[in-house]
């Protein structure tokens, strides 16, 4: 796997909020992963070390490994003893698949709102396809 | 897993106190913060790990050696900062210097005049002329200018303000670094450390009360805020302390075990050990 290599350390921006109900490892994994699907950060490029990336956002070193786990069960990392983790090759199954939860998550937002305002489906389709032609 | 420092069983009698059984484990490469309210048994705790007062019953290891029997070999690996500076009041850093290294055979000057130079302290400045931050910064630099594996601290960071305590923080943070290194600091206000422990163990009245990983505990607890018909509608085995007011209830509930709509904060350290301790008054 010599694409790992690379020893350089790509620069990203991770903002942790303290206020947010998520907690503080699933923020690095949704930013990682956004990063990711985005294409900023590529396969083969090395993140920080654990260790450097909880000396940084100030948090436990706990927290930013149960983030790097996270993010290696689900495909987006690897992680290589002594190396340290980098992004692994793209799955563009994985990435829909992400893309399309998300999009389902706004949508049950809207179902919820319509359900409460009493808006039919025939309605919202038809809101829908209005907006998706940009009328 | 590996510890750097082990406690079980360990107890001591003192005709008004007793340390009662407690057992603590601090994996290496962790920052540990051990924190209960004045008179919690903090500092008895941390000198029977110094092995300052003889212990009646337990064990206790450091770096994996017994800290009875094997003190001597770990001695330079253990940096250890007390609430009060130990160092005669009219020296300077210069002079510790030169006395360290006769004490320390692992002692490493030019680490020494760099941690001086990096906290501003002037190295002609007597002990005596020096502000509390001051001397609390001497000491870290002292406890990590050797060999350190691990630094125990008692009470170091109470009293300093807010810029003093940040810096100590990087400090923390630098020799965490190295994932043989591990801290273990004892306090009994937290807020600031909280961010970067990955354990906590907390002591009350001689005795542990949780021990834990930060993020376990951030998780699981939450302050519910309601009226006092729905309080009585919780399930009792969620709820770990109360408080009322004139107006509501805020309880210490576990929230992951709360079904229903209700209202529930983030819970910081220093709430679970506030609603622990009033629970127990009760």
């Amino acid at each position: 796997m010599s694409i790992y290599n690379i020893t350089m350390v790509i620069t990203m921006n991770i903002i942790i909020s303290n206020s947010s109900n998520q907690p503080i490892y699933e923020q690095i994994v949704s930013q990682i992963k956004a990063l990711i699907i985005s294409g900023e950060l590529n396969e083969g490029d090395a993140l920080p070390s654990m260790r450097l990336l909880a000396k940084e956002l100030r948090i436990s070193v706990i927290t930013t490994k149960r983030a790097y786990e996270e993010l290696e069960k689900e495909g987006f990392i690897v992680s290589i003893t002594g190396k340290g983790s980098f992004v692994a090759s793209k799955n563009l199954e994985l990435i829909k698949e992400q893309q399309l939860k998300e999009i389902e998550n706004h949508m049950q937002e809207i179902i919820d709102l319509a359900n409460l305002y009493g808006i039919s489906l025939e309605e919202l389709i038809e809101m829908l396809t209005l907006m998706y032609k940009g009328e | 897993m590996e510890y750097a420092l082990t406690l079980e069983n360990v107890t001591k009698e003192y005709k008004d106190f007793k340390l009662d059984h407690i057992n603590v484990y601090l994996p290496k490469g962790c920052i540990m913060g051990f924190i209960g309210e004045n008179g919690a048994g903090k500092s008895t705790t941390i000198k029977l790990i110094m092995d300052l007062v003889k212990r009646d019953e337990g064990k206790i290891t450091i770096l994996g050696k017994d800290n009875k029997t094997e003190l001597n070999s770990i001695k330079e690996n253990i940096g250890v900062v007390m609430n009060e500076l130990c160092f005669p009041e009219n020296l300077n850093a210069r002079e510790i210097n030169k006395i360290m290294k006769k004490v320390y055979k692992t002692w490493d000057e030019d680490q020494f005049h760099s941690f001086i130079q990096k906290f501003s302290i002037a190295e002609s400045k007597l002990i005596k002329e020096y502000s509390r931050g001051m001397k609390m910064k001497l000491a870290i630099a002292v406890a990590l200018s050797h060999d350190s594996k691990i630094l125990i601290l008692d009470e170091a960071t109470s009293g300093l303000d807010p810029i003093v305590r940040e810096e100590i923080l990087d400090i923390f943070l630098e020799f965490i670094q190295d994932e043989s290194h591990s801290i273990f600091v004892s306090s009994h206000i937290i807020s600031d450390l909280e961010k970067i422990c990955d354990y906590i163990t907390f002591i009350h009245k001689g005795k542990i009360v949780l021990s834990e990983p930060k993020d376990e505990l951030l998780e699981r607890y939450g302050i519910l805020k309601c009226t006092e018909e729905e309080f009585e509608q919780v399930n009792p085995a969620v709820i770990k302390g109360v408080r009322k007011n004139k107006f509501g209830i805020e309880a210490l509930v576990l929230k992951n075990e709360l079904k229903g709509n209700y209202v529930i904060d983030k819970a910081d350290i220093e709430d679970i050990m506030i609603f622990y301790i009033k629970e127990q008054m009760v």
